[in-house]
């Protein structure tokens, strides 16, 4: 036996770690949607944002009301503070928490501590006038908070086989939530998508680009003039913007890479997916993207990630055991 | 106590009291036993402001550590810090001498006992204990009949408690050989005082307790199945029974500590009588299980149905002998509170010597006229469920109401087998920083004692202290809270 000790790890324990962060990244996601949405609501009329809204709701896997009419107030609350919505920010932080507790002895204090000072911030606030006026410090805190959190994490815990199950719950995550608000945004497609757009529509794809934390990043690349197919290509295939659909992927696949690597489970399932698709995104042209329609692509890249989740767990978190003993 | 005796104090002493109980520090008001005068002369000299500021120091780092408990009958997550006391309470090395020798005993006879009702039951069959009272114990478990275990050790891990009588002899009030918790305050206390104290510990010279976690780990590999060893070095995780245990905190610590797996039922599975547990990497072979749960919930298949902590098939594999439990299953007929009353005959019996330690009287209830004694003087006793343990399901006399009193009457009518009596006990006393000033509370001691390849005891153990004001309850869940224990070298 060679001198460095075999470390295990259970699955539950991977299991917790991963959903841990996949929740954290579904609360910070939700987050700057609504912020976003509340700084463009300022600017538009009340109609345009109604359209937005259930855009939001759909993206956020909520059911829209029966008679399809909704109020700011509402969205906020159902999206934020609502405890009944498993996707709220709420449920999100508190099942975020719940599940790095129960697997304390394996993360940081620093980690741990953390995530409770959000916890007991998102825990403590109740939804009401005055608190909606000024809502949008409480989602700017839920975004800090976050990024606190994988900072603290990458500064304090050793990048073993834990902290590569902390990366892919994030960025599993990622990738379908950005693929679900590109999915949304194009479901509608523009007319002429390589052309500049104007006034009420340019909010709109304004207000995407920020979603994913990208409008900065998207006019260093390409300037301040929005065309509909620049956005999709580098929300969907820029290599070096951590909000885009691609980076994400290969975050997916780098993360399985090292589990794979760790736990000597090279040649199995999880990798291979995540290679497809990678490659997918990778040999992907723009043009092609949107000849073929958008929403089929990211409704295909939707569901090869599903795939690779579901993988995921069958290999690392809940396999049979007549499989395992075989092996 | 006469006003005048109270002048002979100074702050922080200027209120304590005195009243029949043995005090651990004063020999007599204002005259500090010869171990305890360097702690006097310390806090005489310390502005109270700076140990109210440690207190306070020390509660913190406890919250931020989360050294906390669960308190159930109340709603899930109720956490709350352990309190720690600052003051150490101070053990002389020839009286630990003499706690040691006696635990060491006992720990002895207890297994001995185990391994004889288990097989032969000679010690039945001789009447130096009643048959129907060992088959009539709830924790009595016919399974383990005629099983082997490794080195014949059921119980490796024991906390008894102790008390000081007002002679100032210790005697045993209880011995708890299921899975005793605890041990985690007795480390965390330690850490606390040596950053409060640091100069008065170096120069009392106090036995270290740090390497608790070292000396349970060895135990339990001593403990790993003979067909383990050769095969790896054997494998040791801790089963908890999950979050809202009330002794999470000290599953995890001690897992941590240990640098082993801190297991879920659900972790585990059995397959063709083998234990393994679910791995990202696979299955991993699992040969020594420290279990945190109790019997009953251990083995669906085998004990309590409905119990999800467990893990299906465990007796099975415990019963081929490839996994070990510690501690073993049925230790709990040895820490029934009837069976207690035995334990002097018992060492006897085993050891053909008479017991170190001394056992606190106990009325069994099963004899009618004990117990017509007991029923005639209930209010000057402490009634307890044999079973029971954590101060549940006790009615202490002297404290109790008439209805009370009413209502276990009609359970000792009931069931006489299930309770006995003891005289109400005047613990000791020791100084504790309350409010301010030292005031005088009820104290009792926790030694754990291992038992591997020999027997292990880490010098002290948690002292328990009743911080109510009169209690006598120590409880963790009934308002007690802890102290460190310094037992000096020489």
């Amino acid at each position: 036996m060679s001198g460095q000790r075999e470390t295990t790890m259970l699955s539950r324990v991977a299991d917790s770690l991963y959903w841990m962060s996949r929740y954290l990244e579904r609360a910070e996601h939700t987050a700057r949607l609504i912020d976003v949405d509340f700084q463009l609501r300022l600017d538009q009329s009340p109609e345009a944002g109604a359209g937005r809204w259930l855009r939001l709701l759909e993206a956020s896997q909520v059911a829209p009301p029966l008679d399809g009419k909704i109020d700011a107030a509402t969205l906020t609350h159902i999206l934020t503070l609502d405890r009944g919505n498993p996707s709220s920010i709420i449920s999100c932080v508190v099942a975020a928490r719940e599940n790095l507790r129960q697997v304390r002895e394996q993360c940081s204090s620093e980690m741990w501590e953390q995530l409770n000072r959000l916890y007991l911030q998102v825990n403590s606030t109740t939804s009401s006038e005055a608190w909606l006026l000024h809502s949008y410090i409480f989602f700017r805190a839920v975004q800090e908070g976050a990024h606190l959190f994988h900072g603290v994490t990458d500064s304090t815990m050793s990048h073993g086989e834990g902290w590569h199950y902390i990366q892919l719950g994030r960025f599993v995550e990622r990738t379908d939530a950005l693929a679900r608000l590109i999915g949304a945004h194009f479901k509608r497609l523009p007319q002429s998508p390589d052309q500049s757009v104007e006034n009420e529509e340019y909010l709109e794809w304004v207000g995407l680009l920020k979603s994913c934390a990208a409008f900065e990043a998207y006019c260093k690349t390409y300037t301040a003039e929005l065309r509909p197919l620049r956005v999709a290509e580098f929300l969907l295939l820029n290599p070096g913007f951590p909000h885009s659909v691609r980076f994400s992927v290969d975050m997916v696949h780098a993360a399985l890479r090292a589990i794979g690597e760790l736990t000597e489970r090279k040649a199995e399932q999880p990798l291979r997916l995540a290679g497809r698709l990678r490659a997918t995104l990778s040999f992907s042209q723009i043009d092609e993207i949107m000849a073929s329609g958008p929403n089929a692509y990211v409704d295909s890249i939707r569901w090869q990630c599903a795939q690779a989740h579901t993988a995921i767990h069958q290999v690392y978190f809940d396999y049979s055991v007549e499989s395992a003993l075989v092996a | 106590m006469p006003e005048s005796v109270h002048t002979l104090f100074r702050p922080p002493f200027r209120n304590y009291q005195f009243d029949g109980a043995y005090d651990e520090m004063f020999e007599a008001p204002g005259v500090p036993r010869p171990h305890y005068q360097a702690l006097f002369q310390t806090l005489l000299e310390l502005p109270p402001e700076e140990l109210r500021k440690s207190q306070q120091a020390a509660d913190l780092s406890f919250l931020h550590q989360g050294i906390t408990f669960t308190v159930y009958g109340n709603d899930e997550g109720t956490e709350r810090v352990f309190p720690n006391d600052l003051l150490p309470r101070i053990i002389p090395n020839n009286e630990w001498r003499k706690i040691e020798n006696g635990l060491t005993q006992r720990i002895a006879a207890l297994n001995l006992f185990l391994e004889d009702i288990y097989h032969q039951g000679r010690i039945l069959a001789d009447g130096i204990v009643p048959r129907e009272l060992v088959y009539s114990c709830r924790h009595f478990r016919r399974e383990m009949r005629g099983l082997t275990v490794p080195r014949g050790i059921y119980v490796s891990i024991c906390g008894t408690d102790l008390v000081r009588l007002p002679d100032g002899s210790f005697a045993v009030l209880e011995d708890n050989l299921r899975v005793p918790s605890g041990v985690s305050y007795m480390l965390a206390n330690r850490k606390v005082l040596k950053k409060v104290f640091p100069t008065l510990f170096r120069d009392y010279g106090v036995s270290p307790v740090d390497h608790y976690a070292q000396a349970l780990l060895a135990t339990l590999r001593a403990l790993s199945p003979p067909n383990a060893t050769g095969r790896h070095e054997p494998k040791v995780v801790l089963l908890t029974p999950g979050v809202f245990n009330s002794a999470y905190f000290e599953h995890t610590f001690l897992a941590q500590q240990m640098g082993i797996e801190l297991v879920e039922g659900r972790d585990l599975l059995v397959h063709e009588n083998v234990v393994y547990m679910r791995t990202t990497a696979g299955l991993r072979r699992v040969d020594v299980i420290y279990r945190r749960v109790d019997d009953d919930f251990i083995d669906p298949l085998c004990f309590r149905r409905d119990s999800t902590l467990g893990v299906p098939g465990l007796f099975n594999a415990y019963r081929a002998g490839n996994v070990m439990l510690a501690n073993a299953i049925g230790t709990g007929i040895a820490d029934d509170k009837a069976v207690y009353a035995y334990v002097p005959a018992i060492i006897r019996y085993y050891l053909g010597e008479d017991p170190i330690l001394a056992n606190v009287q106990t009325y069994l209830l099963t004899d009618r006229s004990q117990r017509n004694y007991v029923l005639e003087h209930l209010d000057e006793l402490v009634v307890k469920a044999v079973g029971e343990s954590g101060g549940y399901g006790m009615l202490i006399g002297p404290h109790s109401t008439a209805e009370q009193r009413e209502e276990f009457r009609q359970r000792i009518m009931d069931e006489p087998r299930n309770y006995i009596a003891q005289p109400t006990l005047s613990l000791s006393r020791a100084p504790c920083f309350l409010d301010g000033e030292a005031q005088a509370r009820h104290v009792d001691l926790r030694p754990y004692i291992l038992y591997g390849e020999n027997v292990t005891l880490v010098p002290g153990g948690l002292t328990r202290v009743a911080l109510r004001r009169g209690s006598l309850v120590v409880n963790s869940s009934q308002g007690g809270g802890s102290k460190d224990t310094w037992v000096l070298r020489a």
